[in-house]
Parts: C-alpha cells; structure tokens; sequence
C-alpha cells in the first residue's frame, strides 16, 4: 500500500524557493522595454473636476504619456458587476454604481484617480505626477452612514434620488410574535469598524502586448485570474484565449485582490496595446490604503428577545453597511453578515436587514472575514447583554441555545452571498464548546483564578463566543491533472495562491490517488494558459472547491492509469495498486510499470488508437457544492488588562476549530494563527479612519497600526473537532477566515470581564486604549 | 538630467561599480539595478522591515536609505545566506516550523535573524518577539516564525 499523504502535516513544497529569494513576485518581473505607471490621484473626497493641466507633466523629459479621462474616451464608463446582484432574495432593491476607471467629472473618493502618467521609470512617473494639476470643486462628503440617508445630504451619484444602494430583508419565523412572548428583550447599538486588509505585497500589475501573436499577457497577484482574463478580453473585443493571466508568487491577497476592471488593469491593458510597450505598475503602501479596498463599517440596531431562563426566542437586526463610493462587488459583506448573525444558535425567529450606503469612501469589498466578524459580533454582544441582564453565566447562555449535533443539515432559512439558502452542512457545537472551556480551565478561572486576581487588585477577564464560518462556495472549480513522460504529475487549477500552501496542499490531494511523491506533484495555480475555467481565491473555498476537482481529476486519472496497466501488465485493475510512481501487481514484486511509461504509451504517435479513447494520463473534473461547507468553532481568552493605561494583554487565547478533515493539519493551523493575528488587529490595533471631510487619516503603518510580534499572545492554544463535510468527497471545510471571525467579539468580551469594577459596557470593535479609557469614564460617569 | 554618481558596493561579496542617481532608493538598487529580486519593498516607509539587508554586517532597512550611502559598503541580501538545495539553518529552520506563508516579509525577517542570533546565541520567546517586533507578517501571527528562531539558534549552535 502506498504511504499515506493525505491529512498529514508535510513540509511545504513551495519553501526552498521562497526562503532562498528565488520565488518571483509582480515587481520582481522585468521586460526588456518596459515603462512605469503612477496614478494621479484625488486629494479630494468629493469634488467636481472642473479641468485638469497636464502640460507641464507632459513636457518632462522621460515621460512618454499623460492622459486623463478625454484620452480614453469610451473607455471612462462604469466597469462591470463583480458579483450579481441579490435577485434570488424576495424584494431585495439595489441600485448599481460600479467602479469608473478614471474619474470624468466627479470625484467620490479621496485617492480615486484622476490621471495615469507612463514613464521611463517609476521615478520619473511619479515625478510626473507633481506636475499634474486639477482644478476641484470641494463638494461636501457623505461619510456617517445614517446621516447619510437624512433628506437633503449630498449625493454620492446624483443621478439616484438617495445615498440608499440597497435594501433586502430577510426573516425566518416571526420575531414580533417571539419578542411578544418573551421575558426580557435587550436592544443595543453596535458598531464595527473598518480595516484594511494589509497583504505585505500591494497590489501591481505587468502587460505585454505581442502585437505580432495578437496576445496579451497579463501578470497580476489577482485572486480571480479568470475574471480579469475574462474582462480583458471582453473590454478590448479579443477571444479569451488571446489573453494570458498568469499570478505570479503572491504576497498575501485576504480580500481586495479578488477585484477586477479596477483603473489599474483596465486603463493599463489599453496603454501598453496603444503604446505598443511591456507596462508595469506596482502600487504603493499610501495607495494601498487609499485606493484599493476595504472592509468591515457597520452600525447595527440589534434586539435580543429571551425568556429568563436564557433561552433565546428571537433575534432582530437593523443595520447599515457602508459600500464606499461604488458597488461593483453587490452584497457579499452584508449577505454574510446576515448568515452570520445566528448561524450556530437555535433561535427559532430572525429578522434581519440591510440597508447598503453610498459613501465618499474607498470601495468596500472583502477582506479576510468578509462580514462574518460583523454578524459575531453582534450576536455575541448581545448574548452578553442578555447574560448580564439575566445574571447567568456567558458560556452557559451560549451553551444552552447552540444547535445540536443531531440536528444536521440544518436550514437556516436566510439567502446567503451565493444565492441560496443557508445550509449547515454539518457540526458539532457544543462538543468545541465544551473543549474549549476544558482547555482553558474555564471553571478554576471563574471560582479561583479570577476571584484571587481581582482581590489582588488585578483586571483578569474572560472571553468565550462561538462561531461559524460558510466556506466552500459556489459555483464550481476545475483541475486538469497530467502525468508527465518524467513520470512526475502536473495539477492545474484555475484558483490563484497567495500563501495558502496549495502547491503542497493540492499536491497531497493528487498524490494520495496517484501514488507519487508530493514533492513530485507540480502545481500550478492561477494561470489561465494552464487551466482556463474557474471563478476564484475567496470565501475560503480554495481547499474545498478546487482540492475536490482535484480529487475527482485524480481519480480519473487513477483509472486510466490502471486500465492501461492491465492490459499491459495482462493483470485485472483490482490486482493493481499505484505505489511510488509505479502501477504494480499488489502480490508480486518487481512486475509493475512507470507512470511515465504510461504516460508516453497513452499517447502513441502512430499506430491505431482505440474509438472513444483519451490521450494521455491526463483528466478534467470540475465540482460545484449545491451550498458552502461551514465549518465552525469555539474561541477563549484571557485578558490581563493595566487599569491606568488601558493596555490590554491577552494572557492565554485557546480555539478549537473545525473545518472537516484537514488535508494538511500544519497548514491550517498556519490558517488559523493568520486569521486570530488579523482578529485582534480588528479588535484592537487596526483602523482605517476617514475625517469628517473624507480624509484618510491612516494612510501609513505609522498611523494604521498592524499587529507586531509583541501584540500577540504567548501561545495560541488550538484544539479540532474533525466533523467532516458531506458534501464533498474529502470531508473538506474552508479555513481561510476562522481565526479573523471570533476575536473581536471574544476580545471585547474579555475586556468588559476584566474592568468589571467600572460597569463598563462596549458595543463596539476597532478599539483603542484611548478609546476603552473613555468608555470607562463614562461608565463611572465621569 | 540628473547628475549621477559613481558608487562601488560589495553584494553578497561580489564588487558592483554604477553610476545612480542621488535619489535611487538602495531598496530599488538592489532590487531593480542589481536585480537581487530576494529583498521586497512592503512600505517604503521603514516600517514594514521587509527590505531588511545587512549593511557592514548590521540588519537595516534598504528602503529608508540611497543607494549613493552605500559607497565603500558592504551588503548582504537573502541570496547570501541559501540555496534552495542547500537551505541556510535558519530557513530549514522556518520551512520546518511552517513560519512563512505568502513569503513575501520572509526575507526580511532572515536578515534582521542572522543578524540578532549573531549576537543572541539563545534567545528567549519574549526576546525573539523584540527582535522581530520590527517585521511585519501578515500570514502566521509570528509563532510559528518564534519557534523557527528557537529550532535556528539550536542549529546553528549544531554547526558552530
């Protein structure tokens, strides 16, 4: 039998070369030819363009190009739709502004841009840039969320008659009757902030023209390669095939580089055709917090209705979701914070809306998360709210409403971002509950540690919220897997990578088929002249979605394989097994064959060929969920916190997750420890902060506070529930985002417990110590 | 035009004589003049520590400098230290230990290490998190890169 190498912690595939500064990143890219971009960009958050000089600009020595919105003529229009709107959900309205390429007349977010400059060098480009000069007409911004609906506030796109993008509501049950019968019902304002997503490596973009092929290559870190390839191709009248999208090594993508038809490409694809020369452009760390994208604003109306045992009977939800100046990427983020809210509780009643608002903000898309924090958040404050209230106990009030193992699938009766009903798939709550509260003593904490602490005058809280992650969604993945002559194996995919370990991931799920090494599986990822169908890296559903085709390819392939063998090996397939890059007779040693012979005798070059046969060891499969897998888990802390300063120190911080079977346990405990850095990044560090005027005040590390090595805990004590998912072959569950889910909610929670001497109650994330100390004095009324 | 200035800089122990401009970023020289692509620029800001080199034997940040300062110097990028045949002990060291993802800050943090174990031969955890404390990493939440440091003092102590 062949080693097992499926579910197993092995060493990356795609380390050596990382490690040594051998793995080619966007900027790393050079073509003999090649110019430089730099964008112009507003300083204005609203403003008319009433003209723009680029004389001077033009004149400088090294500058090949200025052009402005009249240079591009049918170009500068609204780009498309990144995601569908939300038709499938009854009475859902929405109005759709996507993203302009470059603005013509109006300016709606600080940063958006204005004029492109191509130069000799980056240097000379944004030397450029200084020379450009706009003459605006500041117009007031629309930046608080609810002000920005009052009649009379400035319009974001004049042409609709509010700053209203959308509104759906969505209800299970009935939550007026619930709250009728309910003992107490607790109402609460809460809000969660913005963050950026922070990939160590910007966004950038490289183009070459052939003219005399007639195609386009494009390398671009993007999360979507298809898409981009797709919209390119779409935009300039070419096949798709006259376009090649290929992702080199990506630094980090967690949300915004799943975007497309941005001014970068597709300003960008047009210059370098018109110019006829390689282009580049690789963004800087300013405008990456100004003009990328971001994600998280919310203010929510919340109503907790519970009998006074604790139970909960319904749950209502009012919020709004800032969508930034365009909404070319729908309402994935609210949709998911709605399927978040009351996933893992039993809470028979839910009434929940949303109404998206136009700002003179950057675009709001995804980032790691994706809405899933805000949903927590929400519940899980307001669970608190309601154990406060009732004086129970914060782990029993979760405990006795969590939906029990026996109940899957569960229908959660709310339409999701992927345009179904909610399933859960399958889980075990109340087990990770239980683990979790095992792990960190929760018991010694609450009758000795904390009492001992708190007469000793320290500030020890406690935090425990549970939580849900919908992963592995729609619409489908493909892989193409070839066994090479050399016997090795090729794994194609149209999902891009930005750290996820798919080139060690993907290859397990193909050699634990195949019989090969993993480190003899090469995989490619994001690289549409390899495989050309796919949707993209988002949701978490690389691993689930991709990884099945992969199996399902490999499976394929196993067969072929084995057919073939047979006939040569003149041994039934059931006798046949694939060990070490060989088909053999399981009994007898020594006849067996190389999969690279039997790649070359799968594809004779003459001779006769059998009717209905394939070439090659080579298969496609393709796999698309009827719904995501959720996966869920169970999250811990301690919090010490200094009562003078306000400065938090997490103590210990104990998970216990589950996303079915984990192909590569390393890897996803890699996963987790990302997403809990990013949480408490949200919960604590991290916020992108607009002024009144629309300014951003955060455009630099100096100001955006990222979380460092001392601002984590010790140790993240992580523990699973392995419940695997039915719907796809491998038991698989997403990973990507669980971390980033719980820790705000979990973090807030402890900190109330730890100044629990002050009454202090925090209905809000993205904190800060100055911040929590005013809380406080207002609690002592101060 | 721009005046240019002559400078002579030892990379990786091989001697470079250019002429750059006075502005030229010493990140941008390495990167694009020399095409020693290892070092990345995460900020340009010299907060991110991803272009972290050594200068004259001490951890710097590349993007914070010009190149013209590196006259009569001696730099050390990434490609100093491995091949990706033969690893150095403290990238076997975060290849084991699982502490880089997207890889993009991982050459910083080598260079700001080989520079700190020089001096530190047995750090510990709240010691290494100081010494890292300048290098950011969006992917591991740095515990896996803590431990990496650990199982690198323990090699290379092995091959001293």
């Amino acid at each position: 039998m062949a080693e097992r190498v499926f579910h197993k912690s092995i060493l990356r595939n795609e380390d050596p070369q990382i490690l040594a500064g051998k793995a080619q990143y966007l900027d790393d890219i050079e073509i003999p030819g090649m110019l430089y971009a730099a964008f112009k960009r507003s300083d204005y958050a609203h403003a008319r363009l009433k003209s723009i000089d680029v004389s001077e600009a033009r004149a400088l020595p090294g500058v090949i190009g200025v052009y402005t919105a009249e240079d591009f003529g049918d170009l500068v229009k609204p780009g498309p739709l990144q995601v569908p709107p939300p038709t499938a959900i009854k009475g859902a309205t929405y109005a759709s502004r996507t993203i302009m390429p470059i603005v013509k007349d109006k300016v709606r977010y600080s940063g958006e841009p204005v004029a492109v400059v191509i130069a000799e060098s980056r240097y000379i480009a944004e030397d450029a840039c200084d020379l450009i000069y706009p003459d605006f007409e500041p117009l007031d911004a629309v930046i608080d969320l609810e002000k920005a609906l009052q009649p009379g506030a400035p319009l974001v796109h004049e042409d609709l008659p509010s700053n209203e993008a959308a509104h759906v509501i969505q209800e299970r049950g009935n939550y007026a009757e619930a709250a009728a019968k309910a003992d107490v019902i607790i109402k609460k304002k809460i809000y969660v902030d913005r963050v950026a997503a922070a990939a160590l490596e910007n966004r950038g973009i490289v183009i070459n023209w052939d003219e005399k092929a007639q195609m386009m290559t494009i390398w671009c870190g993007t999360q979507s390669p298809i898409t981009l390839r797709n919209a390119t191709a779409t935009r300039m009248g070419l096949f798709e095939n006259q376009v090649r999208v290929i992702t080199p090594f990506t630094g980090g993508g967690f949300g915004p580089k799943i975007n497309t038809s941005m001014p970068d490409d597709v300003l960008l694809t047009e210059l370098a055709v018109r110019l006829n020369r390689p282009i580049k452009w690789y963004e800087d760390r300013r405008e990456n917090f100004l003009a990328t994208t971001s994600e998280r604003d919310q203010v929510h109306y919340a109503e907790i209705a519970v009998t006074k045992e604790g139970k909960i009977l319904g749950f209502k939800d009012t919020f709004y979701h800032n969508s930034g100046a365009y909404d070319s990427y729908m309402m994935t983020v609210p949709l998911n914070t709605q399927t978040h809210t009351v996933s893992n509780y039993n809470i028979p009643n839910f009434y929940t809306e949303i109404t998206m608002v136009f700002t003179n903000e950057m675009v709001v898309t995804p980032v790691r998360g994706a809405g899933r924090p805000q949903g927590v958040f929400v519940m899980e404050r307001m669970i608190d709210a309601a154990a406060r209230e009732l004086k129970m106990d914060v782990a029993e009030i979760r405990r006795i409403n969590l939906i029990q193992p026996n109940a899957y699938p569960v229908s959660t009766g709310i339409i999701g971002q992927d345009f179904v009903e909610g399933v859960l798939d399958s889980g075990d709550y109340p087990t990770a509950l239980a683990k979790v509260m095992a792990m960190i003593d929760y018991k010694k904490f609450r009758e000795e540690i904390q009492p001992k602490a708190r007469a000793a005058g320290k500030h020890l809280g406690i935090g425990i919220c549970t939580f849900t992650e919908g992963t592995g969604v729609g619409p489908y993945e493909g892989a193409k897997i070839t066994v090479g002559g050399n016997g090795k194996v090729s794994v194609a995919t149209g999902v891009a990578t930005q750290g996820q370990a798919h080139y060690t991931s993907f290859a397990q799920i193909a050699a634990e088929q195949l019989g090969v090494e993993v480190k003899d599986v090469k995989v490619i990822t994001g690289d549409t002249g390899a495989f050309a169908w796919g949707a993209g890296t988002f949701a978490s559903r690389g691993a689930t979605v991709a990884g099945t085709a992969i199996h399902l390819a490999a499976v394929k392939v196993k067969d072929k394989a084995l057919k073939l063998a047979s006939k040569i090996l003149e041994t039934p397939e059931s006798e046949l097994e694939l060990v070490g890059g060989y088909v053999q007779v399981a009994d007898i040693p020594g006849k067996k064959i190389s999969l690279g012979e039997l790649a070359s005798m799968a594809n004779p070059m003459r001779g006769t060929f059998p009717p209905g046969a394939e070439p090659g060891l080579e298969a496609v499969a393709y796999y698309g969920p009827p719904y995501g897998a959720t996966g869920a888990g169970c999250m811990a802390m301690i919090l010490d916190v200094d009562a003078e300063t306000m400065k938090p120190k997490i103590e210990r911080l104990v998970i216990v997750h589950d996303c079915g079977i984990p192909i590569n346990p390393m890897v996803v405990e890699g996963q987790v420890h990302g997403g809990i850095q990013m949480g408490i990044g949200n919960a604590f560090f991290e916020k992108v902060f607009y002024d009144e005027t629309g300014q951003l005040l955060t455009a630099s590390f100096m100001d955006y506070l990222f979380p460092q090595a001392t601002d984590m805990p010790p140790k993240i004590e992580m523990g699973h529930t392995e419940i695997p998912s039915p719907l796809n072959p491998l038991g698989i569950k997403g990973v990507g985002e669980a971390g980033a889910i719980p820790t705000p909610a979990v973090f807030t929670q402890a900190l109330e417990d730890a100044l629990y001497d002050t009454g202090v109650e925090i209905m809000e994330s993205n904190l800060s110590p100055s911040k929590v100390y005013t809380y406080v004095q207002k609690a002592k009324g101060a | 035009m721009t005046q240019l200035v002559k400078i002579n800089v030892t990379v990786n122990g091989v001697s470079y004589e250019r002429e750059v401009e006075p502005r030229l970023l010493l990140s941008d020289f390495i990167r694009h003049d020399l095409k020693l692509t290892g070092t990345h620029v995460g900020c340009e800001h010299g907060l991110c520590g991803a272009c972290t080199i050594l200068f004259d034997g001490q951890s710097v940040r590349s993007c914070i400098m010009f190149a013209v300062m590196a006259d009569g110097h001696k730099i050390e990028t990434v490609e100093s230290l491995g091949t990706p045949e033969h690893l150095h002990p403290l990238q076997e060291a975060f290849m084991e230990k699982h502490a880089l993802q997207c890889g993009f800050c991982t050459p910083g943090f080598l260079m700001t290490l080989v520079d700190y174990l020089g001096d530190n031969k047995n750090p510990t955890d709240e010691e290494i998190r100081e010494a890292i404390d300048g290098n950011f990493c969006r992917c591991t939440g740095y515990e896996n890169i803590v431990e990496a440091v650990k199982l690198a003092a323990k090699k290379m102590a092995a091959h001293s």
